[in-house]
């Protein structure tokens, strides 16, 4: 009697339940939501706290979060089985471009996104928007160099007067661009590059790099144990490195500005919304927000003049007006042209020999 | 009698078949699903994109890229293959000939280090051979070097770790053929006059030889296909061919360039088996029987 009675309360209850995530279901269907996707940990956090919780609510919509290291095959294999599950896209500026090229991103209306209309053409393209900014810096060993440190590529390049094991990215982005300045390029006339200087320049180097390092924690890594002397490296890293102790520094002079964007992907289940939020999401405050949580530069440049970011800490940022203009701003575009696509496939067959 | 009787002892053997199917065949779905279709998928992405085409094969004959990897990676693979036999040999010997407690110790050693990840373990070789880590620092501080040594971020430091990592795949196959040897066999050969070194050389080596095959296509197999190792430790100038695949689904904009790379080294595993084949038993290589 008493199990019989349990087991009709357990069916009265399972029912009830089952309404409720039912009527909970048809809410959250009510409102608005977009997914999006960022490259998670730290960074992804920081954005939560400064963008996206705040834009969620100034707009009402829910925000899903997802995180891939690199979503590029994950754009492709979306769009390309005709129903993707994602809205908006933080990736670097080149996927944004590259996508665009080949239908995989939509085209923006910036009528519709007056906050990045606003913005200065070389921070948007048709398909993309720049969210935020980070640098591949000349970062060095202060133990190795307390004074007379190494300040352009160069110096990096002179291995008489730096004598020291380096380090350089195993890949073209950013190390073509160094090669060309260290070759007495001017940092704001690098594009078109000149590939063929370029890698002429790269072959005096290659013997006196000690690694061709291909993760961000490996560049840190490398720093971190003295493993080289100076590296180019990600402005971030470096910093985070020397707020754990490690004697190291960096030089914002010939960095190469890049930046990550935000995109949509083309057919995306919540296009409207989405532009919404692009829209929120490179607001000048929002973005000054961001670097008070991390150490990257917002991708609108109107944040430095909302008074949210302290002089101070401009300084240390990217993108910041004065340290922007010591450094090469990258050119997606020419990298996800033709010429660029070539250099980067030339860079396997420079690395074998 | 020419009426045919069912034989009762065929029918129980058929229907013993019949259920040995019904129960392999939760295993045969999952590699069926999760193993043959996708590698079709990847094999046919490979030759197809809006039509037949056969360019990302013609790019891998026509660029040399792919040829120093390949030349690479079988020379990296080779070369574990030989060092981890010279050091597996000893030991799987030595497991063979203890009191069984005391084999049983070596094998646990052998096998431990299979409870550590592989990233792990790259790191830590890492730690032991970098310019400051400990056998540099050791070697300074003993003043037999003034200056560190290369040890890694090059193929060096990419087979020592490799060697580590593989070890165990070529003790157990030694380790099991041996315990297969008699132990008559030996003291037949020292009863005809053969002093150890001579019954080893003429009948235990020989004996051992499958073991030493087995084991050697496994690492070298295995091998063949290592990614986060030369990665780590290979400074970027061990490139792979594991490390091309992952690049050329970043370079082309289509996984068909990465699956071309993947299918001719799958093929090349395949005709390393099927040349083993004609020498031994394949279970022998993925079984121990």
């Amino acid at each position: 009697m008493r199990t019989k009675l349990d087991v009709r309360l357990g069916y009265a209850l399972l029912g009830a339940s089952l309404g409720l995530i039912g009527l909970a279901g048809t809410a959250a269907n009510a409102a608005e939501q977009i997914t999006f996707v960022s490259q998670g940990g730290a960074y992804q956090q920081a954005q939560t706290v400064a963008i996206l919780d705040p834009s969620a609510k100034k707009l009402g919509i829910t925000i899903n979060q997802d995180s891939i290291p690199d979503a590029w095959p994950a754009i492709k294999t979306q769009v390309g089985s005709g129903k993707p599950i994602w809205d908006v896209v933080d990736t670097p500026t080149g996927y944004c471009l590259r996508g665009g090229e080949q239908g995989l991103i939509e085209k923006l209306d910036f009528s519709k996104i007056p906050n990045a209309a606003a913005m200065p053409e070389a921070y948007r393209s048709p398909y993309s928007i720049s969210y935020e900014f980070y640098s591949s810096v000349l970062a060095y060993s202060q133990k190795t160099f307390p004074k007379d440190a190494p300040n352009s590529w160069a110096d990096f390049w002179d291995v008489k007067k730096f004598p020291g094991r380096r380090a350089l990215r195993n890949h073209p982005i950013a190390t073509l661009e160094a090669a060309l300045m260290a070759d007495g390029v001017a940092p704001d006339k690098l594009y078109p590059l000149d590939v063929d200087r370029a890698f002429k320049k790269l072959e005096e180097i290659k013997p006196h790099i000690t690694v061709w390092w291909t993760s961000g924690a490996q560049s840190a890594q490398l720093l971190n144990d003295g493993e080289v002397d100076m590296e180019m490296a990600w402005n971030g890293r470096v910093s985070a490195v020397a707020k754990e102790g490690a004697k190291v520094s960096f030089t914002y002079n010939q960095g190469i500005l890049q930046s990550t964007s935000l995109c949509i992907l083309k057919g995306a289940p919540n296009l409207e919304t989405a532009v919404r939020f692009l829209n929120e999401a490179v607001d000048p405050v929002h973005q000054a927000n961001l670097p008070l949580n991390i150490d990257y530069g917002p991708g609108n440049p109107k944040a430095f003049e909302t008074g949210v970011i302290k002089p101070e800490r401009a300084a240390q940022l990217p993108s910041e007006p004065a340290n922007a203009a010591k450094q090469a701003l990258m050119s997606y575009a020419w990298w996800s042209s033709p010429a660029g696509e070539a250099a980067e496939k030339r860079w396997a067959s420079f690395m074998q020999k | 009698m020419t009426t045919s009787v069912p034989d009762p002892s065929q029918k129980h053997q058929r229907r013993e078949h019949g259920l040995m199917l019904a129960l392999v065949s939760p295993a045969l779905l999952v590699i069926l699903l999760l193993i043959v279709l996708p590698v079709g998928w990847l094999a046919w992405q490979s030759v197809y994109h809006d039509g037949f085409t056969l360019e990302n094969y013609r790019r891998i004959l026509a660029e040399d890229v792919y040829w120093r990897s390949f030349a690479l990676t079988f020379e990296i693979s080779l070369s574990v293959t030989v060092l981890t036999l010279l050091l597996g040999y000893p030991v799987a010997y030595l497991a063979n000939a203890v009191p069984r407690a005391w084999s049983i110790v070596i094998l646990a050693l052998v096998v431990l280090p299979f409870w550590t990840s592989v990233l792990v373990r790259a790191y830590a070789w890492l730690a032991l051979l970098q310019r400051t880590g400990v056998i540099n620092q050791l070697l300074r501080y003993l003043e037999v070097i003034s200056e560190p040594l290369a040890l890694v971020h090059n193929t060096f430091g990419t087979v020592v770790a490799t060697v580590h990592i593989l070890l165990p795949f070529m003790v157990l196959p030694l380790y099991a053929t041996m315990q297969k040897i008699p132990n008559d066999l030996m003291q037949a050969g020292a009863s005809l006059g053969a002093n150890p070194a001579l019954t080893f050389l003429r009948v235990f080596l020989p004996l051992s030889l499958p073991g030493v095959l087995a084991g050697s296509t496994m690492v070298f197999v295995l091998c063949l296909g290592f990614y986060i190792t030369p990665e780590l430790l290979g400074g970027g100038r061990t490139v792979m061919v594991s490390m091309l695949v992952s690049r050329n689904v970043e370079l082309y904009n289509q996984f068909g360039a990465a699956s071309a790379v993947a299918v001719v080294l799958l093929v090349s595993v395949l005709l390393i088996f099927f040349v083993v084949s004609r020498f031994i038993s394949l279970d022998r290589v993925l079984g121990q029987k």
